[in-house]
Order: structure tokens, then sequence, then C-alpha cells
């Protein structure tokens, strides 16, 4: 077994504007991994993949992935690196353009000498596989929001990278196609041996999937863990987040009153 | 009173940052995409995506010949009639043919050809690049292993770089055209006399000045609409607002632009 990680992350702090979104970031996945992620809306997951995969520079840190520091890669270094890595972006990010087998065909065009006929039997493999079978010639448009979940992790999983990163793969599916997801996840990490990053916040799609889980809060990483280990935490937050409890009322009258004052002030 | 002039002095000092930021990053994507439209094609690496560059010649040329052919024809016609009510005077109305074909040729076809299309393709092109921004689906291209330049920006400059003269000719025969139509039912000129005027009239040298001018315009569309398209943030507003931008930005630089190459022709040929 191959013990070195093949994502290590090291004090990644990042800003927007003036704003500090990621505070100290340090985690290492290994290869073959299932990685959760979890974390309130606006904590910064979202921001975390980006920089993963190299979409944004980070204020300071590194980010090693299979042991090459990417934070000094140029751009054009960065493209030939990304073609073993699939991203399933929050809203999909299909080619609005592109029907829908195109937007999967695509990067087997361009990036594989493969022949057309090949290219469209693996188009549909990869459709059939998120239960989008038959599909092909749909535009983007004409897709619900599921679908067009599913549509971009066919794509994402086109090419078989090594790594896969999913942002909320199955937020606004059914739970008989999200379970379908998870399921195709699995199949994935055992199949391929693939590292897989996943930012979601189904609790059920974390205890079936996670290898470890990692959660974020306020830009900080504040419990890394198996499933397990984190169910047990004695760490408010952490228990918070498995046993679903929200956040506790506001009593305090004035309190209130001057944040939604103070707020306003400020803007 | 020196208070607010420092703070207007700062705005204009920011507002000048700002703007040469805006030329700086343009003149870098340009030397991006020539390098990916001319020397990596050359070094074998990555070739052109001719497909999408035909796709693209058929929105901008193909489907600009329409308005481009009338607005000139009546800019043609506009113009012979300007100059026959001055020529006529002096019974020299014949040398309308030499006016309008040689402004024709040398200035207003690629002028207003680019101008025509800055309108219509340079605007499709913020709008679509910019659209792309909005929906992420640049960084789906990036995360793909695509650069956005190769993949976008240079299917629509060489479709541009190709459209732009084909269209300037056809705007050139066109506006001539529509001197003839005035010199041949109005001021009594026969077809043969006004098309032999004109051949006299023009020599090669028209011609190519007012093609070498439409590589600039070409350039310049293709560059300004991309940067827009690219530095769009926000949601559907933002698109507009680039689009906007990248029009009137487009046409203003179009202007200097002629003005400049009018000028080296002017002094040195
Ligand atoms: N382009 C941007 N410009 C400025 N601030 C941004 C930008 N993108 C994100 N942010 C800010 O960074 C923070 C983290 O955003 P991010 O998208 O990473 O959150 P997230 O954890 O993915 O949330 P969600 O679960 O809702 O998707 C947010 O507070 C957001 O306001
Ligand atoms: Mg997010």
């Amino acid at each position: 077994m191959n013990k070195k990680p093949i994502i290590e992350i090291k004090d990644l702090v990042t800003y927007y504007g003036s704003r500090k979104v990621l505070d100290g970031i340090n985690l290492q996945i290994m290869p073959g991994e299932t990685m959760t992620i979890l974390g309130r809306s606006g904590c910064g997951k979202s921001t975390l993949l980006r920089h993963i995969i190299g979409l944004s520079k980070p204020s300071s840190g590194k980010i090693f992935l299979k042991g090459q520091d990417i934070t000094i890669l140029t751009e054009n270094q960065m493209l030939s690196i990304r073609r073993k890595i699939g991203m399933l972006f929050q809203g999909g990010a299909l080619f609005n353009s592109m029907p829908v087998g195109d937007n999967v065909a695509l990067p087997l065009r361009e990036h594989t000498e493969l022949e057309d006929s090949t290219i469209q039997i693996m188009t549909r493999m990869k459709l059939d596989q998120v239960g989008l079978a038959g599909f092909e010639d749909f535009m983007p448009a004409q897709l619900s929001g599921g679908m067009k979940k599913r549509a971009a992790l066919a794509r994402a999983i086109a090419m078989d990278p090594d790594m896969l990163f999913c942002d909320e793969p199955s937020a606004g599916l059914d739970p008989i196609v999200a379970v379908g997801i998870d399921h195709l996840i699995l199949k994935l990490k055992k199949a391929f041996q693939m590292t897989i990053v996943i930012v979601t916040h189904e609790l059920a799609s974390v205890f079936l999937i996670a290898d470890r889980v990692a959660l974020l809060d306020e830009g900080r990483i504040i419990a890394l863990g198996t499933v397990e280990e984190l169910k047990n935490s004695t760490n408010k937050k952490v228990q918070q987040f498995f046993n679903r409890i929200p956040d506790p009322e506001k009593i305090d009258k004035d309190s209130y009153l001057n944040s939604l004052v103070g707020e306003n002030n400020k803007l | 009173m020196i208070k607010l002039f420092k703070q207007s002095l700062g705005v204009l000092g920011r507002q000048f940052f700002m703007y040469m930021t805006h030329v700086s990053r343009m003149v870098q994507l340009t030397r991006d995409a020539l390098y990916w439209t001319v020397v990596a094609p050359l070094r074998g690496k990555g070739g052109l995506r001719w497909k999408s560059t035909i796709h693209q010649m058929v929105l901008i040329g193909v489907n600009s010949i329409p308005i481009v052919a009338t607005i000139c024809f009546f800019v043609g016609l506009i113009m012979a009639m300007q100059a026959a009510y001055q020529l006529e005077r002096f019974g020299a109305s014949i040398y309308v043919a030499d006016l309008v074909g040689v402004s024709m040729t040398r200035e207003l076809g690629p002028l207003l050809t680019a101008i025509i299309v800055a309108g219509r393709s340079g605007s499709a092109i913020a709008a679509e690049i910019g659209t792309m921004k909005v929906n992420e689906e640049i960084d789906a291209l990036r995360t793909m292993g695509f650069n956005p330049v190769w993949f976008l920006v240079v299917p629509r400059f060489l479709a541009l770089l190709l459209v732009l003269p084909c269209l300037t000719l056809m705007a050139d025969l066109v506006g001539i055209l529509g001197g003839f139509f005035l010199a041949v039912f109005n001021l009594n000129i026969s077809f043969i006399r006004y098309f032999n005027q004109t051949a006299d009239a023009l020599v090669m040298k028209d011609l190519i000045t007012g093609l070498v001018k439409t590589v600039f315009f070409a350039t310049i569309i293709a560059q300004v609409g991309a940067y827009q398209g690219f530095i769009v943030k926000g949601g559907a507003e933002g698109v507009g607002k680039s689009t906007t931008t990248s029009v009137v930005t487009s046409i203003f630089l179009i202007i200097v632009a002629d003005l400049i190459t009018t000028m080296i022709f002017y002094s040195t040929l």
C-alpha cells in the first residue's frame, strides 16, 4: 500500500477581497481514499475544491498533487495535470451550447486519438452509468436540474480520472437517484482505485461512502476522522452536524437588535 | 478646497490605473491569442479547431452579409448624391465615380463593415464568453485541460480574420454599386462610362490599404469582445454591462486604429 498522500494541503489561506475564506487548512488524502467534506453553507467548501484543482491561487500555503506543488505551476503546466482530474461543479457547468453527448465526448475527442465510433460507445456507457442513457442529443437547457448534475458527473468521469472531485453530487436529486450516485461512486472507487473528494450535505451518503470526513467551519477544519470517530466526538459543532441540531435561538433581545443595526451601519 | 483637489486627483489616478490594467491585460490576451493562432500550430503544439472556426465564420460572416450589403449600398448612394450636388455645378459629375470608388475602398468599406461586425459579432462574442464565465463553463474547460483562449478565442479570432476582408470587399463593391445606381438613373452617365471611370480612378493600392486595415479591425473586435467576456463578474447583469462596453470600446479602438493606419498610408505610400 502506497503511504504517500496523493493530495496534500499545507497551511492554505485564501482571501476574497479582505475577507478570509480559508484559514490555515491542513489536509492529507491518500490514494484510493474517499474523503467527504462537510460544512455549513458558505464555509468555503467549493473554494477549497477550486484551490485543489488549481482554478484559483491561494493567498498563502501549498498544495501538492502527487507530490507536485501546484501553487507554483503556470496555467499551461496545470492543464496537463488536470487531464487526470474529474470535477463535478456545484452548478453542473455543462456547456450550454452543446448537446449532452458532446459535453461528455469533448475531452475524449480532444485529448485522445480514439475512433469516433469508440468515443460514441464510451459516451453512451458513461451516460448509462448515471442513468441518462438515450439523452445524448438533448441540450442542457432541456434537462432538469438533477439530470444536469448527473450529466455533469458523466462528463467528469469521461476520462477515467485518478482523482474525482464532486461538489454536492446529490443535492437536488430524489433519494433513489441519489443512492444510485453513491453506488456509482463506490463502484468507481473499487474498479479504478479512484481518489474521491466529495462535498455533501447528505448524512446518509456520508455514512455509505466516506472513508474519512473533514468538517469545515469558518475556513478551518475543526474535525477530521472516520465517520465513527466523528460520531463519537464531543465537539459541540460536530455533534450539531451529525445530530441535526439547529442553532440556538437568539434569546437576548438587545444583542439581537444590536447585531441587526450594527450590521446595517457597517454596510 | 485643497482636500477636494487631492481627492479628485486620487479618483482620477485610480481610474487611470484601472484603465491601464485593462489595457495591459487586453494586450496580454491578444498575445496569447496570437500565440495559439500562429505559433502553436506551427510548432505542432495544439492544432486549430477548424470545425468551430467554420461555424463562427458562418455566424460572423455569412449572417452579416445582408446588413453589411444594405448599409453600404445606402452609404454609396448617399455619398454619390452629396458629391453630385457639388460636382454638378462644375459639370464634373462624372467624378462622382472617382469619389465614391476611392472613399469606399480606402475608407468607408472597411470602416463601416468593421463597425457593423463589432456591433453584431463583437457583442455576441462578449455575451457568449461572459455567459460561460458566469455559468462556470470556463472553469469547467480549464478543469478538463483546455486552454480557454485556445478553445474559445482562437476560432472566433481566426474566423474574423478570414471573414472581415471578404465582407469588406463585398462592402466596397456594393458601395460602388450604390454610386453607380445614382449615376445611371439620375446623372445620365452610361454604365460603361461609370465603370471605366471607376476602374481608372482605383489603383491596387486603394484596395490593399483597405484590406490591411481589416486585419487590425478583426483583431480589435475579437480581442475586445473576448476580454470583456472573460472579465464578467456577477450574473446576467454583468454580461449585459460587458456586452455594451465591448461594443463601445471596439468601435472607439477601430476608429483610432483607422486614424493611425490612414496616417501611415497617407505619409508613406
Ligand atoms: N467569487 C467570489 N467573490 C467573493 N466572495 C466569494 C466568491 N466566491 C465565494 N465567496 C465567498 O466565500 C465563502 C465561501 O464560499 P464557497 O462557495 O466556498 O462556500 P461553500 O462552502 O461551497 O457553500 P455552499 O455549501 O453553499 O456551496 C462565501 O462566504 C462566499 O461569500
Ligand atoms: Mg459550494
